[in-house]
């Protein structure tokens, strides 16, 4: 690498060469036919080849190195039986730590690390440094070799029997495709039931049965109904339906686990509740709906990103609008959650307030469209 | 530079370039990464008075008036202070956000607050003779004393942490405001947050979130924020962004440095 040509030097190298510091020269123009074979570079010896001394020296690093190991192994075994696992310690730059982690984390790097460096420093140093060219060959293997895998696949199918037994033929190839069902049939199931799954996809626990009570908002996770009077403007409360409780009670009475479906049932009704002065919502035929699907300016969305359904509960009491943390996709309250900004492609659900004669928020009717993320078969 | 460019083919150059940028990232980090909380002196709470509110409008009118108007009705530099009450006067001032260094999208939270505990008081007081609002919290609630720290966490967890980030670290908004980070705030100015709503910080009145709940929110914060890192360096608890920097950069820096070593012959 040395003798190649630097910029600081451009004098010492031969004639013939550019130098990058001088002006540009025109060439005589055209490649040669045929590059020169340069050649493999002459094989140099390390220090530890030659001289006795070196590979001495190199002999105890490796071996401080694998002492080193065996410090960091008998240190983590100490660590392990007397120190407090409740222990904690300040530590520069960290903080307060649990002492008995670090302890362990550091002694068993320190012995991996003491293994590992060890042995490769033996290997560079040590261990033969012999170099070996080999030339490349032509892929595709020579006719006899290819011939002769022929015959043997033929005598191997031969001593199998398999075309004198076409039953034994005929039941393995059934088997082995047959064994694609299991992973099939479970990929589709868990899908859902087909006839089933859009009628879910659209259902939340606000839906209201006809003729049905509407149903109180409640606080989560306190589930304590709401009265109106109970949200200022610029209050901000996270709402569950009262069915959530139903739920529950219902599980109890069939005997089913009191949470089963409660999860899934939340993922989808979760409701985020605000109160504007009604003034502030924008004059025009977004800005009014939302006012009128509401109560005296609180107003209810879903709080299911209609992008890929992240909560979107960072409400922004002075600009009035919605954020969704994941993508950041931007809601303005003043116009019926319209996008505003980010991936989302259409405004958060609203589902329509009212009170009942004690002054509690209900929720007359369900979500007037799916909440949540897009999907396929989405009809508006 | 010619030296320099001499050197740099020199054995030791990588090492050293690895070294100076190991120390260079370790610095940047030590100077921005949170600090310890700090436990500011306890408020003598000053019952308000009729001579602090007076004393609280000459204070008012001397640095205040110019953005909040002369009788506090708002101008179009800053809001009415009308019924905001003494608990929001407490919070803006006591943490440093009012006076408002110069115009930006959100007032910072700055350590060294501009006025005494008794002129805040005064203003306080002067505010709160304006019209009712809520006032400034006392008892046990704001210090978390009577607080349940798992009921705390849950109410966290579904209104706090979608914008003050789970372990109370602070978060991003929209068009450069942000949530700030909870570390080493004090209780009372959690409290009072919470209570009047600053910025663009939605309100959390009595009705929403109890003040046992409140005490518990409180709670859980002290609990979180005094719990030992049991994971090693909690990288400013952000989650994944600083997570996966750290990784990317120590981490890949790490293993191209071995992989170099690997490829080096032994001299």
């Amino acid at each position: 690498m040395s003798d190649q040509v630097s910029p600081s030097s451009g004098s010492a190298s031969g004639a013939g060469t550019v130098s990058l510091d001088t002006a540009h020269q025109h060439g005589t123009g055209g490649l040669p036919a045929v590059f020169e074979n340069p050649g493999l570079p002459p094989h140099v010896h390390r220090a530890a080849d030659d001289d006795p001394v070196a590979a001495k020296r190199a002999e105890r690093q490796v071996a401080a190195l694998f002492v080193l190991s065996i410090l960091g192994t008998v240190g983590f075994i100490v660590s392990y039986f007397t120190i407090d696992y409740t222990k904690s310690v300040f530590i520069p730059f960290i903080g307060l730590t649990n002492l008995l982690n670090v302890m362990l984390g550091v002694t068993l790097g320190i012995s991996l690390l003491g293994i590992g460096f060890g042995v490769v420093h033996w290997a560079k140093t040590i261990m033969s440094d012999e170099e070996i060219a080999e030339d490349r060959h032509e892929l595709r293997s020579t006719d006899a070799d290819r011939q002769s895998v022929g015959v043997v696949l033929a005598a191997s199918g031969e001593s199998a029997q398999l075309a004198r037994r076409p039953m034994i033929k005929a039941t393995a190839g059934a088997a082995l495709g047959l064994f694609a069902l299991p992973l099939t049939v479970q990929l589709a199931g868990s899908m859902g039931n087909p006839t089933k799954a859009l009628d879910e996809l659209k259902a939340t626990i606000w839906d209201v049965p006809a003729g049905g009570e509407p149903i109180r908002l409640v606080r989560d996770p306190e589930l304590t109904p709401i009265k109106a009077s109970d949200v200022t403007i610029g209050s901000v409360f996270h709402v569950m339906p009262a069915t959530l409780m139903e739920l529950r009670e219902h599980n109890l009475e069939q005997g089913h686990a009191e949470y089963h479906g409660v999860l899934e049932a939340k993922a989808k009704a979760a409701v985020v509740l605000m109160r504007l002065n009604p003034s502030e919502f924008k004059d025009d035929a977004l800005g009014r709906k939302a006012r009128e699907w509401g109560f005296e300016g609180i107003v209810a969305y879903s709080k299911i990103c209609t992008h890929v359904g992240c909560p979107v509960g960072l409400y922004e009491q002075q600009t009035h609008h919605l954020l969704c943390p994941c993508h950041q996709s931007t809601f303005d309250v003043t116009r019926d959650c319209e996008v505003i900004f980010g991936p989302a492609k259409r405004a958060l659900p609203q589902l329509k307030i009212t009170v009942d004669d004690e002054g509690y928020l209900v929720a007359p009717q369900g979500f007037a469209e799916p909440v949540g993320p897009s999907y396929w078969e989405r009809l508006k | 530079m010619n030296a320099l460019a001499a050197r740099r083919r020199h054995p030791a150059a990588i090492a050293i370039l690895l070294l100076l940028g190991l120390a260079l990232v370790g610095a940047a980090y030590s100077l921005l990464a949170p600090k310890p909380a700090q436990a500011a002196a306890p408020s003598a709470a000053a019952a308000a008075t009729a001579e602090d509110a007076a004393l609280g409008r000459q204070l008012f009118l001397a640095n205040c008036a110019t953005c909040h108007g002369l009788s506090a009705e708002g101008t179009k530099s800053g809001p009415t202070l009308i019924g905001v009450g003494a608990a929001s006067v407490d919070f803006q001032v006591g943490t440093g956000r009012m006076p408002l260094a110069g115009p930006n999208v959100q007032a910072p939270r700055i350590e060294q607050v501009k006025y005494t505990e008794e002129q805040i008081a005064a203003l306080a007081a002067y505010v709160a003779s304006l019209a009712p609002g809520p006032a400034i919290p006392e008892g046990k609630e704001v210090t978390g004393e009577t607080g349940n720290v798992a009921l705390g966490g849950e109410i966290y967890r579904v209104n706090c942490a979608m914008c003050h980030n789970f372990a109370g670290s602070g978060g991003a908004l929209t068009r450069g405001k942000y949530a700030p980070s909870l570390y080493g705030v004090e209780g009372k100015y959690v409290y009072e947050a919470m209570l009047t709503g600053p910025q663009s910080m939605p309100v959390f009145n009595d009705t929403n979130i109890t003040p046992e709940g409140k005490a518990s929110v409180i709670a859980y914060l002290n609990a979180t924020m005094n719990q030992p890192n049991v994971g090693g360096m909690n990288l400013g608890n952000l989650g994944p962004v600083s997570e996966g920097m750290f990784i990317w950069i120590f981490g890949l820096l790490l293993m191209i440095a071995c992989a170099f070593w690997l490829g080096q012959k032994a001299a």
